[in-house]
């Protein structure tokens, strides 16, 4: 197999809140010999509140990300659903709407740029699925999580609208998606089937409405939980966030004790790939999984 | 029938590749309740031949024909039109008349489970009590709001961009997918949900209509408003008329700016609120967002969670001095600079 290029959106939070996302999904491209660029050049997507305000301003934004992934004639993935959503949303808005390209255009110029639509854009979920194959992670594992049973959480923005991200992610099913749990089963874990794997974590209404949000993230919780999860993994930081972070919370919203570890995507397979609970940054969350990894503690 | 299929035969069906089966044995797990008799709801299973042209709502006359008569649904135009027979299929949002039961084998495998659209409101089987949808779709008042002369001299025209900008939006059919596909409206009995939103945007980008102010400030307010839309992209999928409600939303997001009726609280203040940190640092300040939309006062209701995330090391002091810089920056910053200050359309 020829060497994987990738350009890396980062998004915020891999450069702030959660530094072990980043880490671990540099981790797991370096085991598998994949090559990332980060586009050090990126801004934040506006992860759908900016859009609220201003929607062209996003779009011009989110238009100037995508032409450093161009320069490098690279297709872009991300690691978090939402800016894959966001980005998305803007190229397909500009490769449908020439009207919009040539006003967006018009601002980029400003700064030397221009928008052509040349790269795709996936979640590196995706990336590894679609692009490495199941087959040939499954050839790298080298610690099987055969002891665990893990709860895939898709997260809303990699699977719907399911329209928009059809052709980068595999054509998935948003109310039967199945690329994590076949991601689970080929690292040997156990993978956990619950009803809200594809429901919303509530994340982006913690400040305005935080009962609604916590009522979300708890119902998918409990769920996982009822269901003999282990622990819980995302390929959206914004679900870790608002899972782990504020998992007490969410538990006395919902009157359950929730002791469940949630793990970025990108952790999950850097740890079946043979890398250290600490390496990848299992110590950086809120819940700890130290009855998994003791060395975390 | 037979006479007819003799009498014309325009293809030869040799040629044509069949690649479905023409029946496929599909089992049906139907919800089942009465509220007058029922204490709790319960499931029953019916094992049918489903053919290839059969649409879901040809399964549920079927249940109701060939297996148990008292099997209730709602059911009317067979066209898609009046919205009676929406129903949800292995949680899928589906408009019983629309939907070919073998696209929905394809996805979900043989065994189909047939639901109401809520099942906490139903009242008989696929009935349900629809009464908080009308009630939050009647709100907005759905319809032009107009001082209307009643001898006009001339007509009352619009041009076709001012048509088309509610023409998709004006096919809503109030079949309610959206609606109790949108997990607020399970937790949040005041929000008024993505199909009254489409109807208040409908008729506040319409010319003729003067009560779209009164409209945005009504999904304006933080509860039944569009604020507490938690973008999980549910109503997008759901609608059987690719409406797109929550685009809707966005829209009216986006005019309460441009009109003036959004006023400085935290959700507003959130969403102008990243263009803060953008413009220092290129990236979302995660810790300021807070602050500013929150106010410094309100900033007590979340110190236990910093506390929490400090302590895991979540929260980072970029520059190596607590407080100050915390973010990293961007390369080119100027570049996000200079492109904010050209292209902003609004102020809050």
């Amino acid at each position: 197999m020829s060497t994987l290029k990738y350009a890396l959106f980062t998004g915020c939070t891999a450069k702030q809140s959660t530094p072990e996302l980043l880490s671990s999904t540099l981790a797991v491209a370096e085991k598998l010999g994949i090559e990332i660029t980060i586009l050090e050049e990126a801004s934040c997507c506006g992860a759908s509140h900016l859009q609220d305000f201003d929607e062209f301003l996003a779009h011009v934004l989110n238009a100037r990300n995508i032409c450093y992934a161009e320069k490098l004639g690279m297709t872009m993935i991300t690691i978090c659903n939402t800016c894959q959503l966001n980005s998305a949303m803007t190229k397909h808005a500009l490769d449908t709407d020439p009207d919009l390209k040539a006003r967006v255009n018009e601002k980029l110029a400003e700064v030397g740029l221009e928008y052509k639509g040349t790269s795709e854009i996936k979640h590196f979920l995706y990336a590894l699925i679609d692009d490495y194959g199941l087959d040939n992670i499954k050839d790298k594992v080298q610690v099987p999580l055969s002891q665990f049973n893990i709860a895939p959480f898709y997260g809303c923005h990699n699977i719907r609208p399911s329209e928009l991200h059809h052709n980068a992610n595999g054509g998935e099913n948003p109310y039967n998606p199945t690329s994590l749990d076949r991601l689970i089963d080929a690292l040997e874990g156990h993978p956990v089937d619950y009803s809200h794997k594809n429901k919303c974590c509530g994340f982006h209404v913690e400040l305005q409405a935080n009962h609604t949000s916590e009522v979300l993230a708890g119902n998918a919780m409990v769920d996982a939980i009822d269901n003999n999860a282990d622990l819980m993994v995302t390929p959206c930081p914004l679900c870790h966030l608002k899972m782990d972070t504020y998992q007490d919370d969410v538990g006395k919203v919902i009157g359950r004790d929730i002791e469940l570890p949630v793990l970025h995507m990108p952790q999950m397979v850097a740890l079946a790939l043979g890398c250290t609970p600490k390496e990848i940054g299992l110590n950086f969350h809120v819940q700890k999984a130290t009855h998994l990894y003791p060395e975390t503690a | 029938m037979s006479t007819q299929t003799e009498e014309f035969e325009p293809f030869n069906t040799d040629e044509i590749e069949v690649t479905r089966p023409d029946t496929v044995t599909v089992t049906l797990k139907t919800f089942r309740f009465n509220a007058e008799t029922d204490y709790l709801p319960y499931y029953k299973q019916y094992t049918m031949e489903v053919g290839k042209d059969e649409l879901m709502l040809d399964l549920l006359n079927r249940i109701k024909w060939e297996h148990d008569g008292s099997f209730s649904y709602r059911r009317s135009c067979r066209h898609g039109i009046c919205g009676a027979c929406g129903i949800k299929v292995n949680g899928k949002a589906t408009l019983a008349c629309k939907q070919n039961a073998l696209e929905l084998v394809a996805l979900f495998g043989n065994e189909l489970l047939i639901e109401p659209q809520s099942k906490k409101r139903a009242v008989k089987d696929m009935i349900i009590d629809k009464k908080d949808f009308w009630d939050k779709h009647a709100e907005v008042k759905p319809y032009v709001v107009a001082d209307v002369d009643p001898h006009p001299e001339h007509e009352t025209k619009q041009s076709i961009e001012e048509f088309n900008k509610f023409l998709d939006s004006d096919l809503c059919i109030q079949c309610g997918s959206c609606h109790y596909a949108c997990p607020v409206v399970e937790v949040n009995e005041d929000y008024l949900g993505p199909a009254a939103f489409n109807a208040a945007y409908r008729f506040t980008v319409d010319t003729r209509d003067e009560a779209g102010r009164e409209r945005l400030e009504l999904t304006s307010e933080i509860g039944p408003g569009v604020w507490d839309c938690v973008k999980c992209f549910e109503c997008a999928e759901a609608c059987p008329k690719d409406i797109n409600p929550i685009e809707k939303i966005t829209k009216l997001h986006n005019m309460q700016f441009e009109q003036g009726v959004a006023k400085p609280n935290v959700a507003t203040k959130h969403a102008e609120g990243f263009l803060r940190g953008m413009k220092k640092y290129g990236y979302l300040d995660e810790a300021d967002i807070v602050a500013y939309s929150e106010g410094y006062l309100g900033m007590y209701k979340h110190l236990k969670t910093a506390m929490k995330m400090m302590k895991a090391g979540k929260i980072h002091w970029h520059s190596g001095i607590p407080f100050i810089d915390s973010v990293p920056k961007i390369k080119n910053l100027d570049e996000v600079q200079k492109l904010i200050e050209i292209s902003q359309t609004h102020k809050l």
